[in-house]
């Protein structure tokens, strides 16, 4: 038996591996530098490889490959600018991950015990994040450009276990935390198994895990269409759950809630670029030709997912639920440039997820800033008369909110309209409509929270806004510089993303 | 030379000198409003000036590339409507900064902050009536909303939020309706020869007649919310009642001009069948909206929302104009746009002053004003009779064209809205006699008189009324070829009048 070597194209495999890296520096420095040395040393390891990565993506913009690693991964330009956004939140949300306030002193510790007072006054820290953190966004950039079932499911899990990790490591409320922790992980644990069932069949289908294989199938109309059919499903729903979409979104709120807000940050928008980066490439190019099957059931999906994200985010009283029900309405959004299956909806995905990616963890990062003595005030009533306390905060956060609101001169508005054109373009009509609707709907209760801000009169009880750390404020001011600039001229990423946008099969 | 895009920056140039001043210079920052406010005027009516009357074709036109992938532009291009509006809107501003001088002191927030709304508001106002890219348009439109809400909720009066919230619920919702259209007329326009958003381009586009008439309404709610007509109507009074004077100035004769500008420039020319179709029914919207909004002006007590309900009235009036569908309804509405703002802020000027003496905007707080206060109660007297359309008032000759354009084509229409001006009588004459004639009402007997800064305020805008009213030619020449313009554009041709004989 003879085994040949795998032949792998490094230079194109470069930015994973320099995260990889990375996290494995991260390790070793875990165990052998010094408790007061840890922080900072984790921090600039991770920016520093965060930056080689994207300037290492940057560098093969041009390339496309389907042979990279004999198959596995494909690098073509949509591959390329989703990695590119995953860095880019990557980078701003590390910048709020370093705030060490809002983590646990030592994860392993009872809530309550003695053990975890010990930890909290001797200043212990977990900067085990940071290497976690390396890891999910490895595991994130490899999920857009997998271009088989096997490397699709490890990439998935390689970005999902450490988010289950760390959605438990708040620093307060520790038991909301890791209940969070827990029904992420069961719940994810449960969808992976759904997605590695619909994997099964769709090789059953094709006798290939391959995604070219499987479009061959397809194609040539051989196989089995119940299998198909049912793999279709299963992989649909796999993919559902990370970007939660109704029905399968019921962890979204409380996860969001529990988890320490900057990881909710990071996880909200890095997660859904990935997640949403894998969906386009497997419906346009793998399930493109049986697109009859599956657009009416994805449509309602997007119909419901909008609407009930949108409706039951005018209930909430609590701001990180009330974006978590926000960022189901978004993925109902984004279900529509998934769905339109044309150029114009690729294109536009793209650009609405980073532009969404950057205004959430802008929006997290102002949620991180409103404190009273037992930690951060997510309670709405609260908020009441911040933008007379400090206006600066409260008007960033306006501009995220009507980012999120699509408003004209906000990125949110090119990318409403981007994507609900592509959509109306390939006749999702029913889908641009409820698209509308429900815009209209969740304006309501953006603009209330400004109401909330800004035309109510502040009640004293403690509720006092931190003055941001540098990292925290360069964060905040990136992100708006980015909503407002790709609001007002948003021409040099849409040329951008035209030119590269562009699948390899 | 690039008048439009001048006109747009002269504002924003204004604001960022606000935003240099230091805080506690109050009185800089008004100044500076009011300056920067008086040289766009001045520049307006420079550019009017060079304005060629007998072209009907888009004037100053500019066009700069935005975001090329959508083939959209930033385009701009005035035609004799869009130069009327906009040089309406450029002699209010001054006006209400003036009149309105301290306005901003009951806010939440400072008065730089009022100045810039106010400004950057001016930039938009201009490029809103400006835009003939469609794309423009909207996002100017919907953007607008924005420094409006902030006005009105964080220096208005009373239950300022919610009116507010009001207010930007009912837009943004007619908005999002309106892009659900452009996005169809954006994807039409790509398989007919190329995505763009250009006016003229999208004015020729081939759809089905159910499209067209699905997407007209996509248009014409936003734009009916925004001018208001009944049955959308409802925010207008809550916000008028809370917001500033100069404010309401805005909104009322600004702002809702976007509405009846809206139906002309967008409705009428993107879907001139489906504005046929849809006519009837407007017109009776229109016709209730004439006798409601008078019935109800004369049931209210509060002054404000008296004015507010005036202007439903009169939106009724300019909507008749505009879907009669002759050359004099079109501009006599146009005109009337032109007069209704000038009379609506001279009575929500007069009104505001009256309310700030007295402490109270209720009617019958008010009364025997003609003898403590003759200036303010003369003023008054005159914006009264201005809205109210007498003979000799500038508003006369607006309401006559929409009368007798209405009349050649839809007589009943027409003879029903006659009584609007019986109505009209009726919400002006008594309010008019009960604050200002009788006895003096205990508590206003020391009520100060305009001073010097409000008299300058107020006298433009008088002058306005009286001198349209004896002589309105030189807007009707500015006007009448744009009209005929668009009536030609859709298909018709006037009816010719049949002898009395007959």
């Amino acid at each position: 038996m003879t085994f040949s070597a795998p032949i792998l194209n490094y230079t194109l495999l470069s930015p994973i591996l320099i995260l990889l890296g990375g996290a494995l520096i991260g390790v070793l420095v875990e165990a052998f530098v010094s408790k007061a040395l840890r922080p900072i040393t984790q921090l600039s390891i991770t920016v520093g490889t965060l930056v080689l990565s994207l300037a290492q993506v940057w560098r093969i913009r041009h390339e496309g490959s389907t042979t990279a690693a004999m198959g596995s991964v494909v690098i073509d330009g949509p591959g390329i600018l989703l990695q590119a956004s995953i860095l880019i939140i990557a980078i701003i949300s590390v910048f709020l991950i370093a705030d060490t306030d809002h983590f646990t002193a030592l994860a392993a510790s009872l809530p309550g015990s003695d053990e975890e007072r010990h930890a909290v006054q001797t200043g212990n820290q977990v900067t085990e994040v940071y290497p976690l953190t390396l890891f999910a966004i490895s595991g994130m950039m490899l999920f857009p450009i997998s271009s088989d079932l096997i490397t699709l499911f490890v990439a998935l899990e390689m970005l999902s276990l450490p988010l289950y990790l760390m959605a438990g490591l708040s620093r307060r409320r520790r038991l909301a935390s890791q209940e969070a922790a827990l029904k992420y992980f069961l719940l994810g644990a449960f969808s992976s198994a759904f997605f590695l069932f619909g994997m099964a069949y769709l090789y059953g289908f094709s006798g290939s895990v391959t995604f070219a294989g499987i479009r061959e199938s397809i194609v040539g109309g051989s196989g089995n269409d119940v299998l198909l059919l049912i793999g279709m499903a299963f992989v649909s729903i796999g993919l559902l759950f990370k970007v939660g979409a109704v029905p399968f979104h019921a962890w979204s709120p409380d996860v969001y809630q529990g988890a320490p807000t900057p990881v909710t940050g990071f996880m909200a928008a890095a997660t859904k670029v990935a997640a949403f980066g894998a969906m386009l490439r497997i419906y346009y190019t793998v399930f493109a030709n049986a697109q009859w099957s599956w657009t009416p059931l994805l449509s309602a999906v997007a119909i419901i997912t909008m609407l009930f994200g949108s409706l039951v985010a005018i209930a909430q009283r609590d701001v990180k639920r009330m974006l978590a029900y926000s960022s189901i309405a978004h993925a109902g959004f984004l279900l529509a440039g998934v769905i339109a299956l044309n150029k114009a909806g690729l294109d536009a995905s793209i650009f609405y997820l980073f532009a969404y990616g950057i205004a959430t963890v802008g929006a997290f990062a102002i949620v991180t800033l409103v404190r009273d003595s037992g930690g951060e005030v997510t309670d709405l009533n609260r908020w009441k008369g911040l933008g007379k306390r400090s206006p600066w905060v409260a008007a960033a956060f306006a501009v995220f909110l009507l980012a999120f609101a699509g408003i004209p001169l906000t990125s949110g508005f090119i990318g409403k309209f981007s994507i609900f054109s592509a959509a109306y373009e390939s006749g999702a009509k029913g889908v641009v409509i409820a698209g509308v609707l429900s815009s209209a709907i969740a304006a309501f209760f953006y603009i209330r929270v400004i109401v909330l801000m800004f035309f109510t009169d502040p009640i004293q009880d403690g509720t006092s806004v931190e003055i941001p750390s540098i990292l925290t404020r360069s964060a905040i001011i990136f992100s708006i510089v980015v909503t407002i600039a790709l609001g007002v001229y948003p021409a040099p990423l849409l040329n951008v993303i035209t030119n590269l946008a562009t699948f390899i099969r | 030379m690039i008048w439009l895009t001048f006109l747009m920056l002269l504002p924003i140039i204004g604001t960022a000198v606000i935003v240099a001043l230091p805080k506690a210079n109050e009185t800089l920052a008004k100044q500076v409003a009011l300056a920067t406010t008086l040289i766009v005027m001045v520049s307006t009516i420079a550019m009017a000036v060079s304005f060629q009357r007998d072209n009907v074709e888009l004037q100053f036109v500019e066009k700069y590339a935005w975001i090329p992938s959508f083939g959209i532009n930033f385009a701009l291009g005035i035609d004799g409507l869009a130069l009327v509006l906009i040089l309406m809107s450029t002699i209010l501003a001054p006006v209400v900064v003036l009149a309105g001088w301290n306005e901003a002191h009951g806010g939440r927030w400072s008065v730089k902050t009022f100045y810039i709304l106010i400004l950057v508001l001016e930039t938009m106002i201009i490029g809103v009536f400006a835009a003939t890219d469609v794309f423009l348009f909207y996002v100017i439109f919907e953007a607008m909303l924005i420094p409006v809400y902030f006005l009105i909720g964080g220096y208005g009066t009373g239950n300022r939020s919610a009116a507010a919230v009001k207010f930007l619920i009912y837009s943004l919702f007619g908005g999002l309706l309106m892009l659900a259209s452009i996005i169809a007329l954006y994807v039409m326009s790509g398989t007919q020869g190329g995505h763009t958003f250009d006016l003229a381009t999208l004015s020729h586009l081939q759809m089905s007649r159910m499209t067209q008439n699905l997407l007209f309404l996509g248009f014409f709610i936003a734009f009916a919310i925004k001018a208001p007509l009944w049955p959308l109507h409802t925010w207008l009074p809550d916000a008028a009642e809370s917001a500033t004077p100069g404010t309401s100035v805005l909104l009322l004769g600004v702002l809702d001009k976007v509405g009846t500008f809206g139906m002309i420039r967008y409705c009428l020319t993107l879907f001139p069948d489906a504005s046929k179709t849809f006519t009837p029914m407007i017109l009776v919207l229109a016709v209730i909206s004439i006798v409601y909004g008078a019935i109800l002006a004369i049931g209210q007590r509060d002054l404000k929302r008296l004015i507010a309900f005036t202007s439903i009235s009169h939106f009724g009036f300019i909507t008749m104009g505009i879907f009669a569908m002759t050359s004099q309804g079109h501009s006599g509405a146009t005109l009337y746009m032109f007069n209704h703002g000038f009379s609506t802020a001279a009575l929500f000027l007069v009104g505001g002053w009256m309310i700030s003496r007295r402490g109270s905007s209720t009617i019958a707080d008010f009364g025997g004003l003609q003898r403590v206060t003759p200036v303010m109660a003369w003023m008054f007297f005159l914006a009264g009779m201005s809205s109210l359309a007498l003979p000799g008032l500038s508003s006369f000759v607006s309401e006559f064209l929409v009368l007798v354009g209405t009349f050649t084509r839809y007589p009943v229409h027409a003879i029903i809205a006659t009584f609007g001006i019986v109505l009209a009588a009726l919400y002006i004459l008594i309010p008019v006699q009960k604050a200002l004639h009788g006895p003096t009402t205990p508590g206003n007997e020391n009520l100060s008189d305009l001073n010097l800064r409000e008299k300058i305020a107020i006298a433009p805008v008088i002058a306005i009324i009286l001198v349209l009213g004896f002589y309105p030619a030189p807007l009707l020449k500015v006007i009448n070829p744009a009209a005929t313009h668009v009536i030609a554009h859709m298909g018709f041709s006037d009816p010719v009048p049949t002898s009395g004989s007959k």
